[in-house]
């Protein structure tokens, strides 16, 4: 088994003006579904953790707030996940709720060395 | 209670109160003393008692015997110019007398540090498990071989071991230091809950036996939650867990013996009592911030008490497993994630899910691929529960399986 980060990108600002309590309540639900899902197959490695909405940069000493300034779609979270191979991991990565918001995941194999 | 009946019964809660108190005093290097005299006592009361009739306080006499014995053996060995003179610091003429404490006080403290002592990260679990029903539930060779369905010589074996790394590891019998607590708590809880669940499932067919080991183990917890410094929300989980599972004792086996499956259970069996002191301890448990596998469990267990099947109840259920299956994976915790996902979101769902699980080993992985398509797939059901059949291993496993490929 390798082991892959699964990177989750969405557009913050839309989101935040779509979510009802009870919309969030689902989303949430989808998300623990789907890693219990991955868990249960015990490819789990960790579930990782949201970000938040908030960040710097730090770039030649340069300080600048936010790390979505000129992009729209940002890192969200992030999690590690086991699969045998890239065609594996990206099976695993099309179940995630994050397609139904517009979001991405960016999956990137681990290099353990 | 009649004689017969008295000596075990005694023996199983005192053998292991007179070991605790002694080991305590002696040292652990010292363990097989402290057995040696706690046993050699209850031989003097089964001979005395047998002509002269039991005494007003049976377990007042075993104290005095116990305490004659304890002395003696101090008084001709050298462990006592060794070991136990040089931490004593006063030095009056009934010295013995006073150092034998078997105050209910000290007894609780005894057996609580004696919990800590034998559930040492150092000794396998299953050694730990073994340790503490021979040391802290009195329990006999034979019985402990019973309930790990192997013979007394391998027990006789593995306990051995398991004193010999007490002894080099230098194991203190003491209440571990409060920055310790937690860490050393975890080793202690998973003995408890394997102690417990060695009762629950173990495929003993003694049913007294299995709910003794059960009864042991929640005993043990409940010391932990009569200590402040031990009173912790995991263990107080961990209690609830027990209790909720406990509830189910009377109905989950029939006159014969059977295992009899949950939806097959008659709930007016169950002990509401029970039930209610699970709500009790799952909520003492809440405080903190730490969401263990035991408050997990414990939940699931909860919800599991309630017999009706609601959409609350499964959807409550699937999200437990989700999160216990986050923090520990086990496969019979992704099956039972998967049985409830069915009750949530369909069959169909659930066995696109459960192939991916492929536990071609686990005869209960083909179990629930039977459960799954029945209704569906009829055929596909009973080629799965055939599988299962094969797989398993056990008398009782069969016939549960063979029951189910009936009633299709």
């Amino acid at each position: 088994m390798k082991e892959f980060l699964f990177l989750y990108r969405t557009d913050y600002n839309q989101m935040q003006q779509q979510a009802t309590p009870e919309q969030m309540q689902a989303s949430l639900q989808r998300w623990m579904d789907w890693l219990g899902s991955i868990a249960a197959q015990n490819r789990l490695i960790d579930k990782g953790h949201r970000l938040e909405n908030s960040g710097r940069v730090v770039k030649n000493n340069l300080v600048t707030n936010g790390p979505y300034a000129e992009i729209k779609e940002t890192i969200g979270g992030y999690s590690f996940v086991k699969a045998e191979s890239y065609n594996d991991a990206v099976e695993i990565a099309k179940g995630c709720p994050i397609h139904s918001v517009g979001g991405s995941v960016e999956v990137r194999e681990m290099n353990l060395m | 209670m009649s004689q017969q009946q008295l000596i075990p019964h005694l023996f199983r809660t005192e053998f292991s109160k007179i070991t605790s108190v002694l080991c305590k005093l002696f040292g652990i290097e010292h363990i097989e003393i402290a057995e040696d005299i706690a046993s050699d006592t209850f031989l003097s009361a089964v001979e005395t008692w047998s002509y002269k009739g039991l005494p007003q306080n049976p377990t007042a006499w075993l104290y005095t015997v116990a305490k004659n014995k304890a002395k003696n053996y101090l008084h001709h060995n050298n462990i006592f110019i060794q070991k136990i003179a040089p931490q004593i610091k006063h030095t009056s003429t009934d010295l013995y007398e006073n150092e034998i404490d078997l105050s209910e006080e000290n007894i609780t403290d005894s057996q609580l540090q004696m919990l800590f002592a034998l559930c040492h990260p150092s000794i396998p679990a299953e050694a730990q498990v073994g340790l503490s029903l021979r040391i802290l539930c009195g329990f006999g060779i034979e019985e402990i071989a019973n309930a790990f369905l192997t013979n007394k010589e391998t027990i006789n074996k593995r306990l051995f071991r398991a004193k010999e790394k007490l002894r080099t590891e230098k194991v203190e019998i003491e209440f571990p230091p409060a920055t310790e607590i937690n860490k050393r708590l975890e080793t202690v809880l998973t003995t408890l809950y394997l102690l417990f669940n060695k009762g629950y499932f173990s495929e003993s067919s003694n049913n007294v036996l299995r709910e003794d080991l059960c009864l042991e183990a929640m005993r043990l917890n409940y010391l932990l939650i009569e200590n402040e410094q031990t009173n912790l929300p995991e263990v107080n989980a961990l209690f609830a867990l027990m209790c909720f599972h406990a509830s189910r004792f009377a109905a989950r086996k029939n006159e014969n013996g059977e295992i009899v499956l949950y939806e097959d259970q008659d709930e007016n069996l169950w002990n509401k009592e029970l039930i209610e002191r699970g709500a009790y301890y799952l909520n003492k448990s809440s405080h903190g911030n730490k969401i263990s596998k035991y408050h997990l469990e414990a939940g699931i267990a909860y919800w599991h008490t309630i017999k009706a099947d609601t959409k609350e109840k499964w959807e409550n259920i699937l999200q437990l497993y989700n999160h216990l299956l986050q923090i520990q994976y086990s496969p019979i915790a992704a099956l039972n994630r998967t049985f409830a996902l069915s009750k949530v979101y369909g069959q169909q769902t659930a066995i696109r899910e459960a192939e991916k699980l492929q536990l071609t080993n686990n005869h209960y992985y083909y179990s629930l691929l039977g459960e799954l398509y029945k209704g569906i797939d009829n055929n596909k059901a009973k080629e799965n529960f055939q599988t299962a059949y094969t797989l398993a291993k056990t008398q009782t496993d069969k016939k549960t399986i063979k029951k189910k490929m009936d009633k299709l």
